[in-house]
């Protein structure tokens, strides 16, 4: 019988409950993050245009590039002024 | 006893019956001597204990095989289980240990007819014996017992989680099935292994070496231990793999978007200084590639650190599997690319001098990069040519449309290497040269030009535009003495929007 030491981290089995799905988009608060690929502000502003339409308040953000995460201080603005995000990949 | 009965009985160390007590046992007050019957130098001074406790000196004898030696003394304790010698830190047999109030005073090793005399007070030791003879090696400190005392009495000093295989499981497959390999086998880091890769470092087993992504994770010298042993290093290798680490989980390196993107980029590990040779690396013929055991095992360790500890898994290497690492081709390079500069007879400083280190010290450069795409040139004879080859390939670096974004290394063959040194190029010339030669014309560059659609925007049109940003071009030598080669090592996104390029001083 072999024993050997964990080669990974110890993580905590906390699970995240992901927030309810909202009911209506009619004055919701959404964020739309721009990752700095090419043409993601295409999509996103299509997606603006629809989301305007029905009623959304519409946010726009960018990371400064799209091959870092995104730094702390616009994960944080994001959560406090928007009830949901749509982040855009493109290329 | 022979040296194969010694490793014989490696196999079949006193197994305690009880819970192992870790504390440093106590000595006796007196003299203490530690002797095993399988040495001659002990057979020798049997007589001799046997005299000092005559002359009533409180003498304590332990012995580390037969209970039933030194024959001269009644009351021989018994330390076949190694621990007293092991806590001890006893070398050499026969050691004489003078201790007063519980603690050591003095101790002397061998035989030596003037330093028993001196150091017991009983005159005319061993009248008949030679003036002095050498000891021999204690078991404690036998190669093979030592690993398995380490653990028995000092594994304590490990905090990580002991997981425990099934009998019947195979302990190979038994990694295979809780996802620990990077798709080839592992070591098991039991530990007696994880212990032995710690004694390549003086740092303490529970420092923070780095925080590790994608999950950011604070990992310690112990774990990054147990991760180089499954990758196959030697305890010398670790100093390097604890650097390349450091490195690698640097802000400006950005192991975190290297790691995620669809490029097919990982960590290049460029190591230089004395270490190199002294592991034993290889920076000659073969160097980016297989059969040289530092160099393949340094870069894989790093990868299980960020495999195992930051979760970073590749995605998609079975119908929908999920993972941070979703390289669309993914590179061979990354199970390791590690090589060392090959110094010597370079036309040019080493990698590490230009990036601002004192020449002769250990570093490791992380650079963010897939390849290598070869340069053939066997015809140039002059630098100015061979400039102009390694120009016209690294123009074409990742694409022949795009400049300044993506970074690049360049590696030097030694026989490409030998026309700079014998024209009297420098570094700095040859980077002042390669330099103009990368400056290349907007117009041909920008989307559409040359019937390619990709490119820069048209805004470039008319201007000049540099292949790489400053400090975005590395250069290097290494390889094989034959061969009228050299290297293109593709980079990714450089600078601040993706990855610098890291050098870190390999520490002890």
């Amino acid at each position: 019988m072999t024993t050997v030491l964990d080669p990974t981290a110890k993580k905590s089995a906390e699970a995240i409950e992901r927030v309810a799905r909202p009911s209506s988009l009619d004055g919701l608060r959404v964020g739309l993050l721009d990752i700095s690929k090419p043409r993601g502000d295409k999509f996103l502003n299509r997606l603006e245009e629809r989301l305007t339409d029905v009623g959304a308040t519409v946010t726009r953000y960018a990371k400064p590039t799209f091959a870092k995460p995104a730094p702390v201080d616009l994960r944080h603005e994001i959560a406090t002024n928007c009830d949901a995000v749509i982040e855009a990949l493109a290329d | 006893m022979t040296r194969s009965a010694i490793s014989v009985a490696a196999m079949s160390l006193p197994t305690p019956q009880t819970e192992v007590d870790n504390s440093k046992p106590a000595l006796p007050n007196g003299i203490v001597a530690v002797v095993k019957q399988d040495c001659p130098t002990c057979e020798l001074v049997d007589p001799v204990l046997g005299e000092i406790a005559a002359a009533g000196q409180t003498l304590t004898a332990y012995t580390q095989d037969d209970v039933g030696f030194p024959t001269s003394l009644t009351g021989v304790v018994d330390d076949t289980d190694l621990s007293v010698s092991w806590h001890h830190e006893i070398e050499t047999v026969p050691t004489l240990i003078e201790v007063k109030d519980g603690v050591e005073v003095r101790r002397i090793v061998g035989w030596s007819r003037e330093q028993w005399t001196e150091f017991t007070g009983v005159p005319n030791l061993g009248a008949a014996l030679p003036e002095q003879r050498p000891g021999c090696g204690s078991l404690s400190v036998d190669p093979g017992y030592v690993d398995e005392l380490t653990v028995r009495f000092g594994g304590s000093a490990l905090h990580g989680r002991r997981i425990e295989f099934a009998a019947l499981e195979d302990e190979m497959e038994a990694a295979f099935d809780r996802g620990w390999t990077d798709g080839l086998p592992v070591v098991p880091p039991t530990e007696a292994r994880v212990l032995r890769m710690l004694e390549g470092t003086t740092r303490d087993p529970q420092q923070i070496v780095a925080t590790v992504p994608p999950d950011l994770i604070e990992v310690t010298v112990e774990q990054v231990a147990i991760n180089a042993v499954m990758a196959g290093c030697k305890p010398e290798y670790f100093p390097v793999v604890l650097a390349a680490v450091e490195a690698a989980c640097s802000d400006e390196f950005n192991m975190h978007g290297l790691l995620a993107t669809t490029m097919h980029s990982g960590p290049i590990i460029i190591v230089n200084g004395p270490i190199a040779k002294k592991i034993g690396m290889n920076g000659g013929h073969n160097a980016f590639g297989q059969g040289n055991r530092a160099n393949m095992t340094i870069g894989r360790a790093l990868q299980l650190v960020i495999l195992n500890l930051g979760g970073g898994r590749p995605g998609g290497t079975r119908p929908g599997e999920k993972g941070v690492d979703m390289s669309m081709h993914g590179s061979p390079g990354k199970l390791s690319f590690c090589f060392a500069e090959l110094e010597e007879d370079s036309p040019f400083s080493p990698l590490s001098v230009a990036r601002g280190f004192e020449a002769g010290e250990d570093t490791v450069t992380l650079f963010a990069g897939q390849g290598p795409t070869p340069i053939i040139d066997q015809i140039s004879r002059t630098p100015e040519s061979l400039t102009r080859s390694f120009a016209a390939m690294l123009a074409t670096s990742g694409s022949s449309k795009l400049a300044i974004g993506f970074d690049a290394a360049l590696v030097i063959s030694p026989e490409h290497g030998r026309i700079f040194s014998e024209a009297g190029w420098d570094r700095d010339r040859f980077m002042n040269e390669l330099n103009t030669l990368l400056t290349l014309k907007g117009d041909d560059l920008i989307r559409g030009a040359h019937g390619i659609d990709e490119g820069l925007p048209a805004d470039f049109a008319g201007m000049d535009i540099p292949k790489f940003r400053p400090g975005g071009l590395l250069v290097m030598h290494a390889g094989g003495d034959a061969g009228l080669f050299s290297s293109v090592l593709t980079g990714w996104v450089g600078g601040a929007k993706g990855s610098e390029p890291v050098t870190h001083r390999i520490g002890s």
